[in-house]
């Protein structure tokens, strides 16, 4: 089963987002709080696309492909912003996030406990990010 | 969506919280913080009972206000969270930084 949406680069888009993850994610496997993080991380990531590598501008575009598998889920985001790999972010401790009263941060320490794999690639200009999540049977 | 109202109860500052916190609305979370903080408050109350989902937008603008709330001596408690919403938060140990309470009665009395 394979599922896709085309998200514009304005956070009033993540709402849509969203909706499209409620909708798909259906696997009777998942449990809610399951289905809650999953949104979270793939939201993360493309709140992070969107503001920082596309200076919301409402004519840049992220597509969104969900693959299901048996043992596994896929969310495949890919645009063409500026590339920005979050492995090679490094988890700021959250005290010094809390002493430098910093608002951002967050989201990619989010993305990065909730999922299992994250690959990041960039060729010809696209930008492909993997989020994989392996369900506990 | 997010509405949130602001109420007085008991020398506390309640702001509830309705809806779903993300980085497009974010914002007015963040006004209505600065705005209790800037009037003086020094008892901050959020009632979270219909908060459905808040991102790393909503929950970063919570810790950058925690420094101010402790240099300012600032009483400020958090109430209501659901099961899923509260994971998120434990999922970034905020429940370690943050007063996190089941219901306004247990958030009053503490």
């Amino acid at each position: 089963m394979e599922n896709h949406i085309t998200i514009y680069c304005q956070t009033t888009a993540l709402a849509e987002l969203r909706y499209f993850l409620r909708k798909t994610l259906t696997m009777p496997c998942l449990s809610e709080n399951d289905k809650l993080q999953l949104t979270l991380a793939v939201e993360e990531v493309c709140a992070n696309l969107i503001i920082h590598s596309h200076d919301c501008n409402a004519e840049d575009y992220i597509n969104l492909e969900v693959k299901e598998y048996p043992e596994k889920i896929i969310f495949e985001i890919k645009d063409q912003g500026k590339a920005f790999n979050m492995l090679d972010y490094e988890i700021p401790d959250l005290v010094k996030v809390k002493g430098e009263k910093r608002k951002g941060g967050l989201g990619i320490i989010l993305v990065k406990k909730i999922m299992d794999e994250i690959e990041f690639e960039s060729t010809s200009g696209v930008n492909t990010c993997r989020l994989i999540k392996w369900f506990q049977h | 969506m997010l509405n949130i109202e602001g109420l007085e109860e008991n020398g506390y500052h309640i702001l509830i919280l309705e809806g779903e916190v993300d980085a497009s609305n974010s914002v007015i979370l963040d006004e209505s913080i600065q705005k209790l903080i800037a009037d003086g408050s020094l008892a901050i109350l959020i009632d979270c009972k219909e908060l459905a989902y808040i991102s790393s937008a909503g929950l970063g603008v919570f810790m950058s206000y925690l420094e101010d709330f402790q240099e300012k001596d600032i009483d400020f408690k958090i109430f209501g969270l659901s099961e899923k919403v509260f994971e998120v938060f434990k999922i970034l140990g905020l429940h370690q930084l943050m007063a996190i309470f089941p219901d306004k009665e247990t958030a009053l009395s503490s």
